[in-house]
């Protein structure tokens, strides 16, 4: 009886509005830890540039960036604790029946990760007075340590929701057999490797689109140089190393989920020699592609390394494939950003190492891109998860039977209140940010001293 | 009650100790810096700054209490999760929702233009207003088993009108723990007007538990319970009398006896949440569902254990690193 009041099917409708709001605070909670997980990196390498050459600028660097950290840090913590709470009002069957795997995974984020950083959080930002320049290094050090660990568990959560292995069904219910085979589940190398690079280019796009704003008004300081040639050359390095992971990434899931790449791929009905879409609209109704303009032969090509190498349509999937247009445009949209990124990048770094700056043209195109990496993100695992679909954990479990029976019209209200405050709260993010680069180094208020140069200068004195 | 020799049997009792540890964490950690945010509004701007000082360093791992405490209840009871979760659905929103307003004010209050400064302190005050307000009355709701009466819905309000003098109580005496001069002094009188309101809670909790399941009332009124559990509500009683009593006194002379009041009041709460453990044991929604029902496979408990009997000492030793580290009154927050 007690099993039967939780899992009472959804309606279509309450399904539809439940995966509309998990989708929607997942997006916004997705947007701050791809930042911050980088970016303690890269405070931790400000701090470090410092302690080995005393210069000043970097630790105005660090002392600029560390505030956007705090910043984005406590978005991050409070759009995660509504996902914690929504795991269970939006999916209770999800824990019912994968809860034996799923569960583990969560705790040991929390225990490994969660107080890690939000403990040393505190000392890495309020602490430097009181606890001295080591502690606080080692306090950096332990704040992305945590970041970082929190993206692993969670990624071998979703990494298992697509590629489960490791467990067996009993009475209708997961129960784990080899913890090994569930962490290291076959997706979770290309899909951990490739998250970390898209955080990476995120904060390498964010750095250097704010640090050109900054030029372009006229502040050359060192440390807007510094950030803008550190965000350059993050950038440059990471997005190559991004095709290719991403390249590999695409083999798997080949291997694994192939409804999801014919999605991505537009192929409806199996064929030799499938060619590479640059464009088309694809027709749910007539089950082909309107107006497609493609390469020939390259999807086969890119996917099988064969030149007329077969590729399984959609059509072979008995139904069970996900809906086509949003993993298609999705990926176009990805891949696009992510061609972008590769020409800006290397452009800049080229125009940095050739000038010693970059053009006012070519600075507000980096401006344009600051936030490209959320755009490239977004869409990302808009193609996996929405690729997943009508599965919530491939060949388990539908996400129809894990919705919850709440009232759609219960469902509706809160999910216009949280788009509401997202809205709201991303335009005062993105308004705050400019604020701060535009106060730049006058941002010491009365009665805090304590630029850069402030602690440079008191740790030679 | 199954065997408590087999892994079914006694994994469960030691994962509701864990949960409840947590919970119990939340309430007193994140409830003295949402009470900090309840009182923010009767406070001038000057104190305002340094009222967020006293939390700033703290919040963030406060709150992260919640997401294990939730944790826990989703991993190691997942059917007790999805029924309390779905019932308590609205409140859990708007608390959801006020958490987020509150956490993202404390940030912005100080990054954004300063002439929109005071619309965050009023964002960091609804917030705290709305989150505190919701946890009192799922509490409320919580203890009737989720009845759908007036009755129940009245007195969830109430319990959650309730909560709200209780974070105000044990915000208020943290301030008079980590401030000096003229805001100790009001938070001295704070805390003087949320006493009586936080006892009238604590003691219409207390009576309405025991009513609303006979099963519970013979728990606490049978001989010889009646008699072993008396400490209980005496002590209780009595710490409110301390309470009371420091707070007539307070700001002493050299500002001795100022942690007196803060740690009374956590005491209080930890008696009440005692009570409550105390009262529902072994239901995770009254009279409905037992842990064992609702309890995850053993084999997959252990494994959680293993690695919280290995990290939780941890974070309990770093947690205390991090107040010694900022011990004493509140200063300034700079980030060098």
């Amino acid at each position: 009886m007690l099993e039967s009041a939780i899992t009472a099917a959804a309606t279509p409708d309450a399904l539809l509005l439940a995966r509309i709001q998990f989708a929607a605070n997942i997006t916004f909670h997705i947007l701050f830890p791809t930042i911050t997980i980088a970016l303690a990196w890269v405070l931790l390498f400000f701090k470090l540039r410092f302690n080995a050459t005393g210069d000043a600028k970097w630790m105005d660097a660090y002392y600029f960036w560390v505030k956007v950290f705090a910043l984005t840090f406590a978005l991050g913590v409070v759009s995660g604790i509504t996902m914690s709470f929504q795991f269970g009002t939006n999916w209770p069957g999800f824990m019912e029946t994968v809860g034996n795997i799923a569960g583990p995974l969560l705790a040991y984020e929390v225990l490994t990760a969660f107080f890690l950083e939000a403990t040393f959080l505190g000392i890495m930002l309020f602490g430097y007075q009181r606890v001295g320049n080591r502690m606080h290094t080692v306090a950096t050090v332990l704040v992305a340590f945590g970041t970082s660990m929190s993206a692993f568990w969670i990624l071998v959560l979703n990494s298992w929701m697509h590629t489960p292995a490791g467990f067996e069904m009993i009475d209708g219910k997961a129960h784990a057999t080899d913890w090994l085979a569930i962490v290291f589940n076959p997706s979770l190398p290309y899909r951990l490797t490739h998250m970390m690079i898209a955080s990476g280019l995120t904060v390498a796009f964010l750095v250097a689109g704010i640090s050109a704003w900054r030029l372009l008004r006229g502040d050359r300081t060192p440390a807007v140089m510094a950030t803008l040639k550190v965000g350059t050359w993050l950038g440059a390095i990471l997005i190559p190393l991004q095709i290719v992971v991403g390249d590999l990434h695409g083999l798997n899931t080949l291997e694994h989920q192939p409804a999801k790449i014919a999605a991505i791929e537009g192929v409806w009905e199996t064929e030799r020699g499938a060619p590479l879409l640059l464009f088309a609209l694809p027709n749910a109704q007539t089950r082909s592609n309107d107006y497609a303009l493609g390469v020939p032969n390259l999807a086969s090509l890119i996917l099988t390394h064969e030149w007329d190498g077969e590729l399984k349509g959609l059509s072979e999937f008995d139904g069970m494939h996900p809906p086509v247009a949003p993993v298609f445009w999705a990926f176009r949209i990805m891949v696009g950003t992510g061609l972008l990124m590769l020409a800006v990048s290397w452009f800049a770094a080229w125009r940095l190492r050739r000038d010693g700056t970059v053009p006012p043209a070519l600075a507000r195109v980096m401006v344009v891109m600051t936030f490209s990496g959320w755009v490239a993100t977004v869409s990302g695992w808009y193609v996996t998860e929405i690729g997943r679909q009508p599965w919530l954990v491939q060949g388990v479990l539908s996400t129809a039977d894990a919705a919850s029976a709440v009232p759609a019209a219960a469902v509706g209200t809160t999910l216009a209140l949280y788009l509401t405050l997202y809205v709201l709260l991303l335009a005062a993010y993105v308004g705050a940010l400019f604020h701060l680069a535009r106060k730049g180094d006058r941002s010491s208020a009365p009665g805090t001293p304590a630029t850069g140069a402030a602690v440079a200068g008191g740790l030679r004195a | 009650m199954p065997d408590l020799s087999t892994p079914a049997g006694w994994l469960p009792v030691v994962f509701l100790a864990l949960m409840g540890i947590s919970m119990l964490a939340y309430v007193v950690l994140d409830g003295y810096d949402l009470g900090v945010g309840l009182l923010l509004r009767h406070a001038c701007d000057a104190d305002k700054d340094r009222m967020i000082a006293s939390i700033g360093p703290f919040w963030d791992a406060n709150e992260t209490w919640l997401v294990l405490g939730v944790g826990l209840m989703l991993t190691a009871f997942p059917l007790a999760h999805g029924v309390v979760l779905s019932a308590l659905y609205l409140p859990v929103a708007a608390m959801l929702i006020g958490l987020t307003l509150r956490g993202v004010a404390f940030e912005f209050r100080a990054k954004a233009d300063a002439a929109h400064k005071h619309r965050w302190n009023l964002a960091f005050f609804a917030g705290s207003l709305l989150a505190t307000f919701a946890q009192g009355t799922m509490l409320g709701w919580y203890i009737l088993g989720f009845d759908p009466g007036t009755g129940s819905l009245l007195f969830a309000m109430f319990t959650g009108f309730a909560l709200c003098a209780g974070y105000g109580l044990l915000g208020a005496t943290w301030l008079i723990l980590k401030t000096e001069g003229e805001l100790q002094v009001h938070a001295v009188r704070w805390a003087r007007s949320t006493l009586w309101a936080t006892a009238a809670g604590v003691a219409a909790i207390s009576l309405a538990t025991p009513l609303v399941s006979p099963r519970i009332f013979e728990k606490w009124f049978s001989l010889p319970n009646v008699i072993g559990l008396a400490p209980i509500p005496l002590a209780t009683t009595a710490l409110f009398l301390v309470t009371a009593t420091f707070l007539q006194r307070l700001p002493a002379a050299e500002d001795r006896w100022c942690w007196v009041p803060f740690a009374a009041t956590v005491g209080v709460f930890v008696l009440a949440f005692l009570g409550l453990a105390y009262s529902l044991f072994p239901y995770l929604v009254v009279d409905r569902i037992t842990i064992w029902q609702a309890a995850s496979a053993p084999e997959s408990l252990m494994i959680i254990l293993v690695g919280a009997a290995v990290v939780l000492p941890t974070i309990f030793g770093y947690t205390v690193y991090a107040y010694r580290v900022f011990r004493g009154k509140a200063r300034e927050l700079t980030y060098l």
